[in-house]
């Protein structure tokens, strides 16, 4: 049976320095820890395997499975997507949105959602270099995000004392709570717990409503402090980081009850674990297909309507093409005095103005649609008194 | 109190000794599975990159003295298939061991027609040298080496081509006349003749077992029902063709290779138009055979290659070419419809997979399963540009890649100058005929 969760109270002490946040990668014998100056990669028995430099001071880390990509954000806000199969560096991107520490990965379409400190929460893929989403919250700052595993409602806390819970389709609020939280987690069931101080506050949806409600409540002795809540996947278990170490409570009806074999194996062999990791492996997506709409793969794209290109894209073409005819041209060489320079030239010319004569019919064609609306501007403009002097029609 | 929670003994969920099977728990519930359309597209561009990889398909090679003629199927057994070549050299051949299992000595000439009846025991062939051979096909593991031919029968003008009723007794040859023949007789039973050009191909009907249809070098197409004195219908197109198939899941309709590098198909009910035109090759088709699915067939041209092509497509979907196979005179589909073979210029007999990639033997349950997934995963992200590239892509040498680029330059070239004829003459007073139509000259009863 494996726990996917440690915190780094029990880390610190073993490396020494302070370690900001731990993710395990692939399965449990890989995790990475975001330390003081770079992210290290640990192996089985804590052997260290890599140090990754080029992320700087990270704040936060998640990885995201179907990918094999560890998502970074560093003091400075840059996201950073790492390859851990390859070792390759996807994307880094700066967010231009200032320091945060509140990062989550939505698991239906494996964007990287992002709380700033202005209330505003953005969601970002690697492959573009501006955020897909950039939706504005809270009055104050988001203190913390999480996604259902459906991916259609995202629950944001911000400092202003209030949970909000959004429908991701419409981008809308379906619930406002009171109440703070330090730390927001849903389970695979749906049921959201929020942390704060030393409260644990447990809502469900009685029925699968969307419609969220008390189910149970949790105080732990006054001075600890909670800086980390997480479900334990298929138990009924929540995992609780706090100052004086974790601890586990639970939480009856929050685990999913049947597992799939094929898809998380909680009694899974040593031959079938190997097995696994190269499934894993033969299926890693690539990162271009994490989009906020993961069903849009293998639909028909719809025809975009061609703009009518500007006079200065038109003769941009021209130009272009007349370059390209210019530079192919290559001129045979004829004997008995049939490649005389003049002849040579006028064949030239020929050819370029070859090249150039479907753009000329399309102006022709443009511009006599012009001179028909000058003529009608031009009998606008003139003033009453003068009207005898401009050309009138033709008699039928 | 009692609260109910998730408690999972493992006495239920792992096994009890090591020769028990693992069991496997499923949940069907999507939410456990994001991003299914990605990883479908991902397996299917993994599955595009295997066939890929798999696609091997040539078998191997049964060598002869002299360039092979023509081939015969035999219909009740599948492993052997008779080739005659240009020496007069006729040998049975197994497929599996590919070796020669008898040889049938006696033409002096070119083998130019080979055919077995229906039953599998006799066969007939006929040679440039003016000579019809009437052999008995030993039965396996009979100790004779060499057979004696049973009768024969010698005529004025030479033979071009033999064959046999697919139900019945009665075989016709070709050359200068259509006749039918008994395995009895000693001589024709029944001769047609329309025109005075010489006939050089005929194939029996699989469905209506008195119906033929035969090619001659006049350019055309002739029907005829032996059980009647007059032939039906004839049909006149600009090329000659040199061979014609019919397809045996669908006996109505027929598919005749030509001269020109098409395979016209043709419904017999209606001659005026072909139904479909199978474009690809680039020099002049010289034989053709029909898969027993009536899905696909096989054709073998004078450039070098062996084309595979759907009943119903424009387009081969496999070509299969080696820089030793020289001009292919005769191909044919085995009868379990996963081999295809070709004889050629170059002396040799070539074996060939039906479908390239295909795994041979004999599969496991998990093994099927997986190919059947593959398959469909292929089928539903096919027209993905890079799926597609990869499952479009083949090896073509460059003397056949270049012929099809000319041949394609030509045709576009044509088709624009008569684009531009329309344009700039009067609406309606140039029509194009479709190129079903194209290509035939007329139709005579």
């Amino acid at each position: 049976m494996w726990f996917k969760f440690i915190t780094k109270q029990y880390f610190t002490p073993l490396v020494g320095e302070t370690v900001r946040d731990v993710v395990f990668l692939q399965d449990q014998s890989f995790f990475a820890a975001a330390q003081k100056k770079y992210t290290y990669i640990y192996g089985q028995e804590g052997i260290e395997a890599h140090c990754l430099k080029d992320q700087g001071a990270v704040l936060k880390l998640q990885f995201l499975k179907n990918h094999f990509l560890l998502a970074s954000i560093n003091k400075f806000g840059q996201l950073h997507y790492e390859d851990v199969s390859m070792g390759a560096m996807i994307g880094n991107i700066r967010t231009g949105l200032g320091r945060t520490d509140v990062m989550q990965v939505n698991p239906y379409n494996a964007v990287v959602g992002l709380g700033h400190s202005g209330g505003t929460v953005t969601m970002w893929k690697p492959t573009s270099s501006a955020p897909l989403v950039k939706m504005l919250c809270h009055h104050g700052p988001v203190s913390a995000l999480a996604f259902h595993p459906n991916g259609h409602l995202m629950a944001t806390a911000g400092k202003e004392r209030k949970i909000k819970l959004w429908d991701l389709r419409k981008f809308e609020v379906l619930q406002t709570l009171p109440g703070h939280a330090k730390t927001l987690d849903f389970s695979q069931k749906g049921l959201l717990a929020c942390g704060t101080g030393s409260f644990v506050q447990v809502l469900s949806d009685f029925s699968g409503t969307q419609n969220y409600s008390r189910y149970m409540n949790h105080s732990m002795v006054k001075g600890y402090k909670i800086s980390n809540l997480l479900f334990r996947p298929y138990e009924d278990v929540l995992g609780i980081g706090h100052s004086m170490g974790w601890s586990s409570i639970l939480i009856p009806g929050s685990g999913e009850p049947n597992f799939d074999s094929w898809v998380a194996n909680p009694f899974e062999t040593r031959k079938q674990r190997g097995e696994k990791e190269v499934h894993l492996l033969l299926d890693k997506l690539p990162p271009e297909t994490i989009m906020l709409d993961p069903t849009k793969i293998g639909t028909v794209k719809t025809a975009r309507k061609k703009e009518k290109s500007t006079t200065k894209e038109i003769e941009a073409e021209m130009e272009a093409t007349i370059e390209a005819v210019k530079d192919g041209i290559n001129m045979k060489k004829k004997t008995k005095g049939r490649s005389k320079p003049s002849k040579k030239l006028k064949k030239r010319q020929e050819i370029i103005a070859k090249a150039k004569r479907p753009f000329l019919e399309q102006q022709m064609q443009d511009g006599q649609l012009s001179i028909k609306k000058q003529k009608i501007n031009e009998e606008v403009e003139l003033p009453k008194s003068l009207q005898r002097f401009a050309r009138k029609k033709a008699a039928t | 109190m009692k609260v109910k929670t998730i408690s999972r003994s493992t006495d239920e969920f792992t096994r009890e000794r090591s020769n028990d099977l693992q069991r496997v728990f499923r949940n069907y519930d999507p939410n456990l599975r994001p991003q299914e359309k990605a990883v479908e597209y991902v397996r299917a561009l993994n599955a595009a990159k295997l066939e890929k990889i798999f696609g091997r398909p040539f078998v191997g090679a049964m060598e002869h003295n002299e360039a092979i003629s023509c081939m015969a199927k035999n219909p009740n057994h599948l492993k052997g298939i008779f080739a005659g070549s240009e020496d007069g050299d006729i040998r049975l051949w197994d497929i599996t061991s590919r070796r020669t299992v008898r040889k049938f000595p006696g033409h002096r000439g070119a083998v130019r027609g080979l055919t077995a009846n229906t039953d599998g025991s006799r066969l007939v062939s006929c040679g440039a040298d003016c000579i019809i051979r009437r052999w008995t096909v030993p039965v396996e593991d009979s100790s004779d080496d060499s057979v004696k031919p049973e009768d024969f029968h010698i005529s004025k003008n030479a033979y071009w081509g033999v064959d046999h009723q697919w139900k019945g007794d009665q075989f016709a040859t070709v050359g200068a006349q259509v006749d039918i023949w008994n395995h009895t007789s000693n001589a024709p039973v029944r001769s047609f003749q329309w025109g005075t050009d010489t006939v050089i191909s005929v194939r029996f009907n699989p469905g209506h077992p008195d119906l033929l249809a035969t090619s001659a070098s006049d350019r055309s197409i002739t029907l005829y029902d032996i059980k009647t004195t007059i032939p039906i219908k004839k049909l006149i197109m600009q090329t000659k063709t040199n061979s014609i198939a019919w397809n045996p899941m669908e006996p109505m309709n027929f598919t005749a290779a030509n001269e020109d590098g098409n395979c016209y198909s043709y419904d017999l009910r209606k001659l005026n138009e072909a139904t479909m035109v199978h474009t690809d090759h680039a020099a002049a088709v010289m034989d053709i055979d029909y898969s027993p699915t009536g899905r696909e067939f096989v054709t073998g041209s004078y450039d070098r290659t062996v084309r595979i092509f759907r009943y119903n497509g424009g387009h081969s979907r496999e070509i299969y070419h080696t820089s030793r196979m020289q001009r292919v005179f005769c191909v044919k589909f085995s009868c379990d419809a996963s081999y295809v073979i070709s004889g050629s210029d170059d002396y040799n007999l070539r074996l060939w997979k039906a479908m390239a990639s295909e795994q041979l033997g004999v599969l496991l349950p998990r093994e099927k399963k997986r190919h059947e997934y593959d398959e469909a995963l292929k089928n539903r992200y096919k027209h993905l540009p890079e799926v597609k590239r990869i499952l479009r892509h083949r090896h073509l040498p460059l003397p056949i890649y270049k012929a099809a680029a000319l041949r394609r330059t030509m045709t576009e070239a044509a088709r624009k100058k008569e684009e531009k004829r329309k344009a700039h003459s009067a609406p309606g007073s140039i029509s194009t005929k479709p190129l079903r139509k194209r290509r035939i000259v007329r139709e005579v009863e």
